[in-house]
């Protein structure tokens, strides 16, 4: 498998530490209800199918990317960086 | 029908032709009292002890392909049940008491082997980890003996004693873990389900379930609707899917996992070795070939297969140990979907949803864990509740705080 990092180009699966889905979002602070705190720490949708997943080109450029992948074929569907992602809710709230 | 030496002789003599099959290829009725999706070890286990232990016998054990084609049969046939926590000492050593019992059980050869789990250890710091975590098996009746170098040296001596980076200092040893012929423990289970009346049926996937009033009603099939008023699923990596087909969430990620097993070499490895540090382990096969794992590959998969990687790091760590292995060949590998979950550990525990009942978790080692799952399992459909065994594993302790984090890494599935 290998992953098309948006700065170094296509790079063995090997140089990249996966960190998991993309989607959770990060609770506003530690005042939000504890059910959004279980939901982003514990529960995850884990498809069968494309999914959105963060990966730190560790052994490259050293960037947080945004791939999304075929979890039943491993096939490669698209990648971006990380800074495309929808900031946690405490920093739209600060803005 | 029984099988011994008797019948072994008599059929001997007709060629082998006259064995009649292990278990019947039934259709599936309209409706039964239980079904058991997924038709793996624990599934059948499940099924076999509902029959056995509660006298449960109108079940159904669902499975999408045929008996054997998962994670049963994809494991490295390890037994053990050297755990630190409470909620896992007593679960896994009732396991391993179940395996030491289970071919006279079963009337069924699974090859159950205890030629002992040997765990390596490099340092001060490991060893003084292994000593606490021996004292803990021990206080709790648990076999276990923590060895020196010398010692150890004894036991392999084909080990790499003086490695630079991992030199080998001691070990903890169970004496009573092993390994089991891991084809054998599902067919023995499907043949003893199937003895006391269980339908197994194959080729039939779970598409959907049908709930009335939140609660079970029955579950639509690839073989058409089955109905029933209570439904346990053990479906392994796919777990999250099928739970979400009920509208459930899991605290579970699906992770790829390879084994592999060498060319067939005569005797050299007789019992279990680990290798902690790396993350290896090996074990002879009675064929000779050598059975050998390590990490998963570390990012989500359903597809029963994985990378070079991790192969390149499976087989360093393979060479590391014993050098003498540099020039064997590996015959074959392969890959099973894990169903990682958030603490390391599993969940056999109702559901929100009335009569459907969990039995999933067991990242990569749910094959030492097969007969007492299934007995648990069965023990929680049968009567509503968890048995004390496995009233830890709830499917809640992820909110409520009481997680079992044996490897003490977070959440961090593709971690444990």
């Amino acid at each position: 498998m290998r992953l098309p990092c948006p700065h170094c180009g296509e790079r063995g699966n090997e140089e990249f530490v996966f960190l998991g889905s993309a989607d959770p979002v990060r609770p506003a602070d530690s005042e939000a209800p504890i059910e959004d705190w279980i939901d982003y720490v514990f529960l995850r949708d884990n498809p069968a199918g494309a999914n959105r997943e963060l990966w730190h080109h560790t052994y490259g450029c050293r960037s947080w990317i945004v791939v999304r992948r075929d979890t039943r074929t491993h096939e490669i569907l698209g990648a971006e960086p990380a800074r495309s992602l929808p900031p946690p809710a405490s920093t739209s709230a600060a803005k | 029908m029984r099988y011994s030496l008797a019948v072994l002789l008599k059929n001997a003599l007709s060629g082998h032709a006259h064995w009649s099959p292990a278990w019947r290829d039934p259709e599936p009725k309209a409706a039964y009292d239980t079904i058991i999706v997924g038709g793996g070890g624990h599934g059948l286990a499940t099924a076999y002890y509902l029959a056995k232990e509660h006298g449960i016998t109108d079940v159904a054990v669902l499975e999408k392909s045929y008996i054997g084609s998962g994670n049963v049969g994809r494991n490295t046939t390890i037994i053990r049940s050297n755990y630190l926590l409470p909620g896992n000492t007593a679960f896994y050593e009732w396991s391993l008491k179940l395996w030491e019992g289970l071919e006279q059980d079963l009337n069924f050869n699974a090859m159950v082997s205890q030629r002992g789990v040997l765990n390596l250890c490099h340092s001060d710091g490991q060893r003084d980890a292994f000593a606490r975590r021996g004292n803990a098996m021990r206080l709790n009746g648990v076999d276990a003996e923590l060895l020196n170098g010398e010692q150890v040296r004894e036991l392999v001596p084909l080990l790499d004693f003086e490695n630079a980076r991992f030199p080998i200092k001691g070990g903890l040893l169970q004496r009573r873990g092993g390994t089991v012929r891991h084809d054998a423990v599902a067919w023995g289970f499907a043949r003893g389900a199937d003895q006391r009346g269980v339908d197994i049926i194959q080729n039939c996937e779970v598409t959907g379930f049908r709930i009335e009033n939140g609660r079970v009603a029955g579950v639509d099939t690839t073989r058409g609707h089955i109905r029933a008023k209570r439904i346990g699923v053990a479906v392994a990596g796919n777990s999250s899917r099928v739970a979400a087909m009920a509208g459930l969430r899991l605290p579970i990620e699906s992770h790829v996992l390879q084994a592999f097993v060498s060319e067939a070499i005569k005797p050299l490895i007789d019992m279990v070795v680990t290798f902690g540090a790396g993350h290896f382990y090996i074990s002879q096969s009675d064929k000779g070939g050598l059975v050998f794992g390590g990490d998963i590959d570390g990012y989500n998969s359903y597809a029963q297969r994985g990378n070079l990687p991790i192969v390149e790091d499976v087989l360093s760590c393979a060479v590391a140990l014993f050098p003498s292995l540099s020039r064997l060949r590996y015959l074959r590998q392969w890959g099973g979907i894990m169903d990682m979950s958030m603490d390391g550990s599993p969940i056999i525990d109702r559901t929100p949803i009335e009569g459907l009942f969990l039995n999933a978790g067991w990242c990569y080692g749910g094959f030492k864990a097969t007969p007492a799952s299934g007995w648990c399992f069965a023990h929680t459909i049968a009567t509503g509740t968890s048995h004390p065994l496995n009233s830890a594993y709830r499917l809640d302790r992820f909110a409520t705080g009481h997680i079992i984090d044996e490897g003490g890494k977070g959440a961090v599935p593709n971690l444990h």
